[in-house]
């Protein structure tokens, strides 16, 4: 049987790359990619503690369906901003978008 | 059991890094597509097969074809312009290995690190189990509630943001 420390690893491991990708691409849809990684780093480890750890009570199930809802939530209005900031802007690179730079 | 966990493991990182470095938005929609259905075979592992299905039909059915519709809406022409990570790149990577390292070590220094997985008792259902966790007033029916209220929010949020075309137009 798997130990659960693998699966914390690979998930510290993909919410490391996660960071990476929200702290170093240009794009802001890019950027949006990068917060799902750490998401369901996120999920991985609530689901594996779940499993683990205290199978008959289901909280860790819950927890990891709320985050699923937030997620999407941050997905929509995201998109919606950055779809909304090209039409003024006609761009969605993060450094170009500077009108609140004083 | 160990073959596949580590077969994918090696799928969703090697995705992962293609997700953050590759320079046409549209493959890395499609790497992310690939992580994720990783991550939906490792809760297939967990013995948690509705979130595996829900990770399928929600992440990738819904999230990741939300992406690529706003990656092609968002185009200026069908080519990439200039370098997909920025200047500072390296501090970044810095940051990002730090974090790993620093996770790894306070998980390492955790009694229950490595753990092997508790027993599930005959005859639990995982589902039914969830199904009435995420109705009863006992357990979760507010947080439940609030999230579907939030979800509704967010909708109508994000239908106004970006179909009023004033908003945010900062010319004059």
């Amino acid at each position: 049987m798997i130990p659960l420390s693998w699966y914390l690893i690979l998930s510290a491991a993909l919410f490391s790359i996660g960071l990476f990708g929200v702290l170093a691409r240009r794009n802001a849809i890019a950027i949006l990619l990068g917060i799902e990684l750490m998401l369901n780093a996120v999920n991985i480890n609530l689901v594996a503690f779940w499993r683990y750890l205290d199978p008959v009570r289901i909280t860790g199930q819950v927890f990891a369906i709320i985050v699923f809802a937030v997620a999407a939530a941050e997905v929509a209005v995201g998109l919606a901003l950055v779809i909304s900031v090209y039409r003024n802007r006609k761009t969605v690179v993060a450094d170009e978008l500077d009108m609140m730079k004083w | 059991m160990t073959i596949l966990f580590l077969i994918t493991a090696v799928v969703i990182l090697a995705s992962a890094v293609m997700v953050v470095s590759s320079r046409n938005l549209v493959h890395a929609a499609l790497w992310l597509v690939s992580a994720l259905f990783g991550v939906a075979v490792l809760y297939a592992l967990l013995d948690a097969g509705f979130m595996a299905v829900v990770q399928v039909v929600i992440y990738i059915g819904a999230i990741a074809i939300l992406f690529i519709f706003a990656v092609m809406l968002t185009r200026r022409e069908m080519r990439d312009t200039g370098p997909g990570l920025n200047k500072n790149w390296w501090v970044s990577a810095v940051m990002s290995i730090l974090t790993f390292g620093g996770l790894a070590y306070l998980l390492s220094s955790w009694s229950g690190f490595s753990q092997t997985s508790a027993d599930i008792p005959v005859g639990f259902d995982a589902v039914t189990a969830l199904g009435e966790a995420l109705i009863s007033p006992d357990a979760f029916v507010l947080p439940f509630e609030v999230a579907s209220v939030m979800l509704v929010a967010a909708l109508v949020g994000a239908v106004y943001i970006a179909f009023n075309p004033r908003i945010g137009d900062t010319r004059k």
